[in-house]
């Protein structure tokens, strides 16, 4: 491969030659780019795929972005949290239940921080996890389908931040709450926050076989906010680490009044400790309220069940199951290196970077190293956990990755750069600026056992001058480093959607096996979808009519449908026959309340449509599927509320 | 690998070919492209032998596809043709229904027009066919132009569907 690049090499420099030889006086740009190696190095020739798959949480756009590595181009973006017109995510009866919660529907969320599933520490490209911020919930979508399947509501929460972080052999999402809050909730004075709100951090298991999530337990902590956190690996398994702000308890001003204390904590819990007291009986049930809501692939349908009961947990009652480890200067990002022996805390408002060591914790628990503590949780001498300190010489270190050879990599807010540094030397041996303001970053695998540290995408808040100042000012500037060598390079920029916050990226090569093309139709369960158009039908059944329909290139069965009136609730359950990969049909009706559906091959999908005027309606594909895509339509006759026009379907006759 | 470093010498030939004289060589180019592509789009439409398509009778051409050869037993296994009917109204009837020409032709006595192999690779590889087989072809223009669409059956279930046909007469 290497020799293959330097002939290519050689050819391209002696074609820029030849080519600026004749063309004279013409631009040379074309030329720059050609020879640059930074151009080789993003450049997917048309036909090729890109090596990596990288998932950037949209923010407040509520869903998740998919980008190919190390081109930028932008793959997908799936609804998990907001509805998805393009789809009909949302919108169509079977999805809308995914977005119920104790507060109604909800059709947005702030997405922050996706998590794909790992074995043994590392990923194994089943699933990806990501939280809801504003009203508590964790996703699960499936990397066989880029569906989401589930997604789960968090109870005593309130801003669902230090979330969706998962365990070596995904036995546990962690969510954990920035905001605290009155436990339960209660109509009581803001003033007597301190000491009466909690902030809890709820366990959820993960089934093995179908990733389905159950709440095992909440660590109900002291009235703390929850920035970020990370599970312990390798030695530190069964571990896991939360940065704390606002130690000073304050509900008002918090930009001042949360930043009084020296150092505020990071919160280290043995999660193996808590889950043993609870199977042997420990913990409190209470009173909950709290949606569940499974996408059932078989049936195509979501279900929302509410659940009215959490397993609460007083840490204090755990003996040796939480410490306190005091970290400088309101600590953000939260991070444990591939080995499990160094847990980083990022200050926000400090120029350096604390590294706390695993080792050193156990020793001082086994010590009995306290500095105090705060409600019944000990607090572990700063001095006797500390691993090191790295003097970064930059501002407002925020979140740290790393490439699997003894490196870290930090990215600095405020000087917008991000900084290369050694673990255990805490040298810093490169930096690369960023463009501008960079938040997180990502490199595939770069918070499991085995990184894979080839590409580094760092995510800015500011794109200021990357683009004209107005249109895509809010499409967040990324930029991919190259970090396989000892100096970082920047080869790319790319532009992403809405806000992304944390990423996380796997080799393309682990998704392709499970990669799912089509759904077959004779495992579609869908109460009401056809597995043939001999069964194609309309029923009525009081003022609801389902319309049993199926599609194949291009027409839909039936086409034609009378006996429909004014005031029906008519829902058009849309089976598509097609079992080809990339042939979906869309429907839509006019004057629909909703948005159109997109049916997958083998996919049944529901879209309600009430008729408020007599009249011939057109319905339609909408999405372009043969080159007969435009005779796909059909008509539905709608009659007077009072008329005694039977029910009649048909096609071609 | 081999294969993109020829590209890249042939680009760089073509390269230093327009050095001088680019324009007239480029616009000779396009125009040579075009007629060949009005070529092959004429030698496509068939010619008007008078008889449709579905109903010609060419027992010898097997198509092109997965499928080289078929054996029929003179008995027609039932139990094997009532899982072609089970595919059969699932995957097909969409567009071919039994004795009436719908949005594709009837698989009424297609035995006395096409081969089995012909039938099957049709099934399984309609994309393939209706680009390579001229029959294939022609029928696509003769339904409108309507695709067969790839129900990607599997070669058991395109034989079983074959056994079904058998019992149509």
């Amino acid at each position: 491969m290497k020799r293959f690049a330097f002939k290519i090499g050689i050819l391209l420099s002696g074609m820029a030659l030849l080519f600026s030889g004749c063309n004279q006086g013409g631009k040379s740009a074309n030329n720059g780019a050609l020879s640059s190696s930074a151009a080789e190095k993003v450049y997917v020739a048309p036909g090729e795929q890109d090596a990596y798959y990288a998932f950037l949480s949209g923010g407040y756009s509520g869903n998740l972005t998919v980008y190919g590595l190390p081109s930028g181009r932008m793959f997908k973006e799936i609804p998990v949290f907001s509805q998805f017109p393009t789809s009909g995510y949302g919108y169509s009866e079977e999805t809308k239940p995914l977005l119920n919660t104790s507060h109604g529907f909800i059709p947005w969320d702030d997405l922050h921080h996706p998590d794909i599933s790992q074995t043994n520490g590392e990923l194994d490209g089943r699933w990806i996890f990501v939280n809801g911020n504003n009203t508590p919930r964790i996703a699960r979508i499936s990397l066989s389908t880029f569906e989401t399947e589930e997604i789960i509501e968090v109870p005593n929460s309130a801003g669902n931040h230090s979330s969706s972080f998962i365990t070596e052999n995904t036995e546990y999402v962690v969510a954990g709450t920035r905001f605290s809050v009155p436990v339960p909730q209660r109509d009581m004075p803001i003033k007597e926050y301190k000491g009466n709100f909690k902030g809890a951090l709820t366990f959820i298991s993960v089934e093995p076989e179908h990733g389905h999530m159950e709440i095992e337990f909440q660590v109900i902590m002291p009235g703390f906010n929850y920035d970020l956190s990370h599970p312990g690996r390798g030695k530190s398994h069964g571990w896991f680490f939360f940065s704390t702000y606002n130690t000073e308890e304050a509900s008002s001003l918090l930009e001042v009044n949360a930043s009084q204390n020296d150092k505020d904590f990071i919160a280290a819990i043995n999660w193996q400790k808590i889950e043993e007291y609870v199977k042997n009986g420990g913990g409190t049930r209470v009173p909950a309220n709290y949606a569940h809501n499974v996408y059932d692939e078989s049936t195509h349908m979501a279900t929302s069940t509410m659940k009215k009961e959490v397993l609460t947990v007083d840490p204090t009652e755990v003996p040796g199951a939480v410490y306190l480890l005091p970290t400088p200067k309101s600590p953000h990002g939260c991070d444990v290196d591939p080995s499990g022996q160094y847990i980083i805390g990022s200050g926000k408002l400090s120029a350096d970077i604390t590294v706390h060591s695993f080792d050193n914790m156990l020793a001082a628990i086994e010590g009995g190293q306290f500095d105090g503590e705060a409600y019944g949780i000990p607090i572990l001498k700063f001095e006797e956990v500390l691993a090191g300190t790295v003097k970064s010489g930059g501002l407002g270190p925020l979140h740290t990755e790393f490439d699997g050879n003894g490196n870290a990599y930090t990215t600095f807010f405020i000087s917008s750069e991000v900084v290369k540094w050694q673990l255990g030397s805490w040298e810093v041996v490169d930096r690369k600026p960023t463009f501008y303001s960079v938040g997180h970053l990502m490199i595939p695998g770069g918070n499991s056992r085995k990184p894979f540290g080839k590409y580094l995408v760092a995510m800015n808040k500011i794109t200021k001058d990357r683009y004209l100042p107005t249109g895509p000012e809010m499409e967040h500037s990324a930029q991919i480093y190259d970090i396989s060598g000892e100096k970082m390079e920047l080869i790319y920029d790319f532009p992403t959607h809405g806000e992304p916050h944390y990423a996380a990226g796997c080799p393309a090569d682990l998704l392709k096996p499970n990669s799912k093309k089509i759904y077959r139709l004779d495992e579609n369960n869908h109460p009401y979808g056809i597995k043939s158009p001999a069964d194609a039908r309309v029923e009525r059944d009081g003022k609801d009519v389902h319309i049993y329909m199926s599609t194949i290139r291009s027409h839909f069965t039936p086409d034609n449908i009378e006996g429909v009136k004014v005031g029906d609730r008519v829902y058009f359950h849309v089976t598509n026959h097609e079992q080809d990969f990339d042939v979906p049909h869309g429907f839509a009706a006019i004057g629909a309340n909703t948005s159109e559906i997109l049916v997958m091959p083998g996919q049944t999908k529901t879209i309600i449509w009430e008729p408020k005027q007599v009249g011939v309606w057109p319905f339609y594909c909408t999405d372009f599927c043969s080159a007969l895509h435009q005779e796909m339509q059909g008509y539905i006759r709608v009659s007077a509320a009072n008329s005694n026009m039977e029910l009649s379907w048909s096609v071609g006759d | 690998m081999k294969k993109s470093l020829i590209h890249f010498s042939i680009v760089l030939s073509l390269l230093l070919l327009g050095c001088g004289e680019k324009k007239e060589k480029e616009s000779e180019g396009f125009k040579i492209e075009r007629q060949s592509s009005q070529a092959e789009s004429k030698s496509a439409i068939p010619e008007d032998t008078g008889v449709k398509a579905s109903e010609r009778v060419d027992l010898t051409n097997k198509g092109v596809g997965p499928v080289a050869s078929v054996n029929l037993d003179a008995e027609i296994n039932q139990e094997m043709a009532a899982q072609g009917e089970a595919v059969y109204n699932q995957m097909c009837l969409a567009c071919h229904r039994i004795g009436k020409k719908f949005i594709g032709p009837a698989p009424n006595g297609i035995l006395e027009r096409r081969t089995p192999e012909w039938v099957m690779n049709m099934i399984l590889a309609p994309e393939k066919m209706v680009k390579e087989d001229p029959l294939a072809k022609e029928l696509l223009v003769e339904f409108n132009g309507s695709p067969m669409a790839n129900q990607n059956l599997t070669e058991e279930q395109a034989r079983a569907v074959l056994e079904y046909f058998r019992t149509l007469k």
